[in-house]
């Protein structure tokens, strides 16, 4: 990319600029055309010769109205921050521990077990997603949000273990072994030195845990029929329908709304995820 | 007891509970798929009676299951190859600093940090067979006629060509993020002296990028399988499986077979069909992890 004469310079500088935009307005597109049925009124929307970039009629506010006053949408939102909740909860008190004891507590064989853990991260929902059926319903679990609650940790703790293991590593151990010189036990070391100065890595879990369960889709598809007890991932694309109507601007707004908090919270945590993917190839 | 002596307790103590999760709600439900697979079980039915084969030989009869298997090995292996080619593009783009570069990341990353099923319900907007803005873009530069625009999902091409697209639209993000990672590991001082020594930009790319570069690569390739071979949202909200099979996937059928058709046991033993292909992807990712470990 680096041009010697100054024209390879301004041709580099133009096609940088045109890779990036490109790309850019590709992967965006949707979300802005969420934007645009968001606020357009049904005459607009449906009219085949609009053009569907400009607002033809003015902008609405009823596909919100709607959304908000017909149908579940707010209910959809409290179910998902429940259950994210309760697997947040459950999903640090088992793993955090977890992967201290993996990384310093166990020798080499710690690591190994720590890497077979990690690979159950790959075995799919949609592998499991009918035997878990059964168990969920002879549990008495079926159609109830609290099937997910169990379930999804099961897919929680497995990356957050080894993502936390990749964080104690960094950590020295003169400051539990000083810790445990000034009479603490070993226990007591990693409660009270260990897991304050790991707290970003912890919050790191919180919002791969939670985002993790917003993003699910298969369970929550198979395990739950009621329209009151749907998670957004799954509410919104099938239950904003009703037969074959698609309300397009609520379902739109829909999305939106629920897609940009989640990215935001997602994104800005993003590069400690990559950390855990790239399984020790970057250093 | 000893300190030494409860010191022995407490690992094991604080990793069990997790390993038993993990093989209660992992473990047992992957060994019930096994055996659900050649058993009779339907949704209503209780107990195992197992049937031996029975299920494999009726469905490796199945149409419908040769076209998922087929669709799944084209719609994965496509995806890899114009995620790798544009990924690579874009993170080469995005790796140099520039003004609004944090605004324009988080733009590039939505397709991956937004919910799956919600940018695909997007998508399903975008290629309505009606009010497809690309339909508009066609009819209004005069390349088709009014009312005659094609018909994105209800064409069996155009609609697996519509899979593919959202599955590489999603996957383009998290592959650029994983090889920017990569890129900031290479130390400058190599391309530089590359250059210094005479290497051009390709020679430089071929020799020296793409083998610093192996390892990262391999890891986003091999996410990239899992997460487009095992995938049943896309195709679920997109197509369904239809028009007539034309996008069905293996977990799209096992859940069509499984779920909504109660056949607990061909679901299952669609879905095991899986199997081979996670093995070798967890088989190769451990030697990744492996070489990391010894570099």
């Amino acid at each position: 990319m680096t041009g010697r004469t100054p024209l390879g310079r301004v041709g580099g500088k133009a096609l940088h600029v045109f890779v990036l935009a490109f790309f850019t307005i590709a992967l965006a597109f949707p979300f802005f055309w969420m934007v645009i049925a968001s606020f357009k009124q049904n005459g607009d929307l449906y009219t085949v010769e609009n053009n569907p970039f400009l607002f033809n009629l003015p902008p609405t506010l009823d596909h919100l109205r709607f959304l908000f006053g017909q149908t579940r949408f707010v209910r959809w939102l409290g179910n998902t921050a429940l259950v994210g909740a309760i697997v947040v909860a459950i999903t640090l008190l088992l793993s955090v521990p977890a992967a201290y004891a993996l990384t310093r507590l166990t020798g080499r064989w710690g690591q190994r077990l720590g890497i077979g853990i990690f690979l159950t991260y790959l075995i799919p929902p949609t592998l499991l997603f009918i035997p878990l059926s059964r168990v969920v319903a002879i549990l008495g679990l079926q159609d109830s949000i609290f099937a997910l609650v169990l379930v999804y940790p099961s897919m929680t703790i497995p990356f957050s273990i080894w993502l936390l293991m990749g964080f104690f590593k960094s950590i020295p151990r003169e400051l539990e072994d000083a810790a445990m010189v000034d009479g603490l036990t070993r226990f007591g070391a990693f409660i009270r030195m260990v897991v304050p100065i790991s707290i970003s890595g912890i919050l790191t879990v919180v919002i791969f845990s939670f985002t993790l369960v917003t993003q699910e889709f298969v369970y929550a598809l198979t395990f739950i029929s009621p329209e009151s007890n749907q998670m957004i991932g799954v509410g919104i694309p099938i239950f904003l329908v009703r037969g074959d109507v698609y309300y397009w601007g609520a379902l739109m707004a829909a999305c939106l709304i629920a897609s940009l908090p989640i990215a935001i919270l997602y994104n800005s945590f993003l590069d400690r995820f990559i950390a855990g993917f790239t399984v020790g190839s970057v250093k | 007891m000893t300190a030494v002596g409860r010191q022995r307790w407490l690992g094991p103590a604080m990793f069990l509970p997790s390993v038993l999760y993990i093989a209660v709600l992992i473990g047992v439900p992957f060994v019930l798929a096994i055996l659900y697979a050649f058993s009779d079980a339907r949704i209503g039915t209780t107990g195992i009676h197992l049937v031996g084969l029975e299920n494999f030989r009726s469905i490796l009869h199945s149409p419908s299951f040769h076209k998922a298997i087929r669709n799944s090995i084209v719609f994965t292996l496509s995806a890899q190859v114009i995620v790798i080619v544009c990924s690579n593009i874009l993170s080469v783009a995005l790796e140099k600093p520039f003004r609004g570069r944090g605004f324009i990341r988080f733009l590039i990353l939505l397709p991956w940090v937004a919910p799956v099923s919600l940018g695909t319900i997007g998508w399903k907007w975008i290629l309505d067979s009606i009010y497809s803005v690309f339909s508009w873009v066609l009819i209004t530069a005069h390349m088709v006629k009014p009312y005659a625009a094609p018909m994105w999902l209800g064409e069996p091409h155009l609609a697996m060509a519509s899979v593919v697209l959202v599955h590489c639209w999603r996957l383009i993000p998290f592959s650029t993020v994983i090889m920017l990672a990569g890129r900031s590991a290479i130390p400058k001082e190599i391309p530089e002296a590359a250059a210094i020594d005479g290497a051009g930009f390709w020679r430089t790319f071929f020799q020296i990028r793409i083998p610093i570069m192996a390892p990262i690569l391999s890891v986003a390739v091999l996410f990239g399988i899992i997460f487009t071979f095992t995938d049943m949202t896309v195709v679920y909200i997109l197509t369904a499986g239809g028009p007539f099979d034309s996008t069905q996937t293996l977990p799209s059928l096992a859940f069509a077979t499984g779920i909504q058709g109660s056949d607990l046991a061909a679901g299952a033993a669609i879905s095991l069909f899986l199997v081979p292909v996670l093995v070798a992807v967890a088989y190769l990712m451990l030697r990744v992890a492996h070489r990391a470990e010894v570099v």
